[in-house]
């Protein structure tokens, strides 16, 4: 099956490791991946800071340049999450918007268009799964803990595919799906509060007994991870395309 | 005044107080997660209760005039306040014309809008809040700091505090039943001698011209009863069509609110009591702005119940007084900068975008993307900063430039490896001052692609 990965802009810049891993796991998979240089970034961060009209292009770019794509992988749910549920706003009257169904997280793309049920590999350690806000409240990858106990479940691509590794135990922290306090601008505009929320997040985990600490999103785990480093706490941060990588190396 | 970031930092900065004030909130979420999780119909209920607020808004003006009509048929008399200075001034007439020096008020968000207490203070009329939250924030001169719970950010040794000094109460009390029934003899004395009795509106009911008031304390039925004369005042956006509707409501406000079943206190009114008087006051003050606005209509389905508040990790964090609005944490940030773009600018931007308090809302407002919304509109208007809108111009032209993004993104990982750390922690402090630096790869994704796959 042939993919097109998108490769969030900070992961290009800063850590192309998570790509790797993505490009890994998808070629494990039996994908053939490409990667079209002239990509760089969904808009997100512009659009959540307070400029739609700097995102719109950079929207726009991204449609036009995955116009041929059957599917689109990314190794971050907020991004999937932009594109999906935020570029029918953004553009308004854009039929390239009305289904942006082929573009997909990197796990929800193996469970749900794949079809893989276990991952292969052993990855014997205690880990903690971070659900990213926007994986979990805007692409429904997972069961929001606010929501009703009747509704229809929701499936969990990460989770699935985390817990079927051999030797693995997916810890469960103290209020499981809060938010790590990143938030693009916010984690520099309200730096104080999102300190506090990421040094929460890492206690429960922590207090959890999480060795590593994991999540679909590297933005929250660049925060998670500075955080936890700033506190000295021995937690190996891992996004996870790096654990399926790592466990089937 | 203070912006958000600088009013949350030093709230932050007690750590063992923002951590007591979240886990208190926390566990008020977690309450309305067991009530909420035991109805089968939960999100049934959101959806009705969305559906009937979005249908009585777009047919206002036609419920408002029936509600109208059904009151004065039942013998109310109803008042039309274009914004909260004709608002107070028809609540001081009605009190002057009744010779009214104390009155009693239980908890109304709309009164603190209009900023009613002061007003009438100031013609001699004293005004004592009746719900014990708001009794203790009004004691202390300060505005509530969370709407249904407005003293949430008090812990019980200062309200001893507050009691003894102000009340004659025995110093060092914290037993939260002393400081209640403390609190109760000094109520009664204000409840019996209170000449007019002023309460908010949770419900109005256009078919029958009747509304409802919820509480836990009974200190609305209490503060109407004994006096003759009932001055209510709501918001426009308070009305629901018929009475059949009303269920939907009562039962999502006390889960939402407290985890609680249903109030201990829903108290309907219907006209004057025999002898009495009674007194609508519906207050527009900015709504039919908000109606009009499309972009912000939403937030008027609003029903105050304060669960976005408690399950915000920003609100939680950062404490009620740090939003500086009459209505704190994310529907405070939708609906305050509509009164005051300039002054409640950094409000939308106080938000981490998670959208749990969409998903707890239930009345199915999409807060997060009403704060998007507020964001663009802001910076726009410049009023998020004067270089806001260039900088991200300037970032967005940028990242449609992949060669641009190459090169400088490459030169700014070199400079910064080769500086010492702590240098590299100076240049990125607003990051580094919370946690460290992640570890600069030599090359980008793109270019280790190109130099291993070449394609």
């Amino acid at each position: 099956m042939n993919i097109a990965l998108f490769v969030p802009c900070y992961v290009d810049q800063l850590f192309p490791r998570v790509a790797w891993a993505s490009v890994a796991v998808l070629e494990r998979h039996g994908c053939d991946v490409s990667f079209d240089p002239a990509q760089t970034c969904c808009g997100q961060a512009l659009l959540n800071a307070g400029a739609p009209d700097a995102a719109r292009p950079l929207a726009r770019r991204f449609l036009e340049l995955f116009a041929r794509a059957d599917h689109v992988v990314a190794p971050s749910a907020s991004c999937v999450a932009t594109v999906r549920r935020h570029y029918a706003h953004l553009l308004p009257g854009d039929p390239r918007t009305a289904d942006l169904s082929r573009v997909r997280e990197l796990c929800e793309f193996l469970v749900d268009v794949l079809g893989v049920e276990r991952a292969p590999g052993r990855f014997a350690h205690r880990v903690g799964l971070h659900p990213s806000c926007h994986g979990l409240r805007e692409l429904h990858l997972g069961q929001g803990s606010e929501r009703g106990a009747s509704e229809v479940a929701h499936r969990d691509p990460a989770r699935q595919l985390l817990a079927s590794l051999d030797g693995i135990e997916i810890v469960e922290p103290a209020r499981p799906d809060e938010c790590c306090g990143f938030g693009g601008a916010f984690a520099v505009g309200e730096s104080a509060v999102s300190g506090q929320m990421g040094r929460d997040r890492v206690r429960a985990h922590r207090a959890a007994g999480a060795e590593v600490l994991t999540a679909t999103d590297v933005s929250c785990l660049a925060h998670l991870e500075g955080v936890a480093r700033r506190a000295r706490e021995p937690l190996r941060v891992l996004h996870v395309a790096e654990i399926l990588a790592e466990a089937s190396a | 005044m203070k912006s958000h970031p600088e009013a949350a930092a030093r709230f932050a900065a007690n750590e063992a107080r923002a951590a007591w004030h979240d886990q208190a909130l926390w566990f008020v979420r977690t309450k309305r997660d067991r009530a909420a999780h035991r109805l089968p119909e939960w999100e049934a209920l959101r959806a009705s209760a969305a559906e009937i607020k979005a249908h009585t808004l777009d047919h206002l003006g036609a419920y408002l005039e029936q509600f109208e009509r059904a009151a004065i048929a039942r013998g109310a008399q109803v008042h039309w306040a274009r914004d909260a200075a004709e608002h107070n001034r028809i609540v001081a007439g009605i009190l002057a014309a009744h010779g009214v020096r104390r009155a009693v008020k239980s908890k109304s968000m709309l009164t603190e809008e209009c900023g009613l207490n002061p007003f009438l203070a100031a013609r001699g009329v004293e005004v004592v809040d009746t719900d014990l939250g708001e009794r203790i924030v009004q004691l202390r001169r300060e505005p509530p700091s969370h709407i249904v719970f407005p003293a949430i950010h008090l812990r019980r040794g200062e309200i001893g505090a507050l009691f003894h000094e102000q009340l004659g109460s025995p110093a060092g009390l914290d037993d939260p039943d002393a400081l209640t029934a403390v609190a109760r003899t000094h109520l009664r004395e204000k409840f019996l001698a209170a000449e007019a009795g002023i309460t908010g509106v949770n419900f109005a009911v256009a078919e029958t011209g009747g509304f409802v008031v919820c509480t836990n304390e009974g200190n609305a039925d209490l503060g109407t009863a004994l006096p003759p004369l009932h001055v209510a005042c709501m918001g426009i956006e308070k009305l629901i069509p018929r009475l059949e509707h009303l269920p939907v409501f009562l039962r999502l406000l006390a889960r939402s609110a407290t985890g609680q079943a249903i109030t201990a206190y829903t108290s309907h009114f219907h006209g004057p009591a025999p002898g009495g008087e009674l007194h609508i006051v519906i207050v527009d003050n900015g709504r039919s702005h908000l109606l009009a606005s499309g972009a912000h209509r939403d937030a008027l389905r609003c029903i105050r119940c304060g669960a976005c508040m408690n399950t915000c990790p920003v609100y939680r964090r950062s404490g009620g007084h740090s939003y500086g609005a009459t209505v704190p944490g994310p529907i405070g940030s939708v609906l305050e900068p509509s009164r005051d773009p300039a002054r409640h600018a950094s409000l939308p931007f106080a938000c981490s975008l998670c959208g749990s308090c969409r998903d707890v809302c239930p009345v199915g407002i999409d807060l997060p993307q009403q704060l998007l919304a507020w964001r663009g509109a802001l910076v726009r208007a410049g009023h998020a900063g004067r270089a806001r809108r260039a900088t991200l111009s300037l970032v967005g032209g940028l990242l449609e430039r992949p060669a641009l993004v190459s090169l400088l993104g490459g030169l700014a990982r070199r400079i910064a490896r080769a500086l010492p750390a702590r240098w590299r922690e100076r240049l990125t402090a607003p990051w580094s001052r919370e946690r460290a630096l992640p570890e600069l790869p030599a090359h980008s994704f793109r270019s280790q692609w190109r130099q291993q796959r070449g394609r």
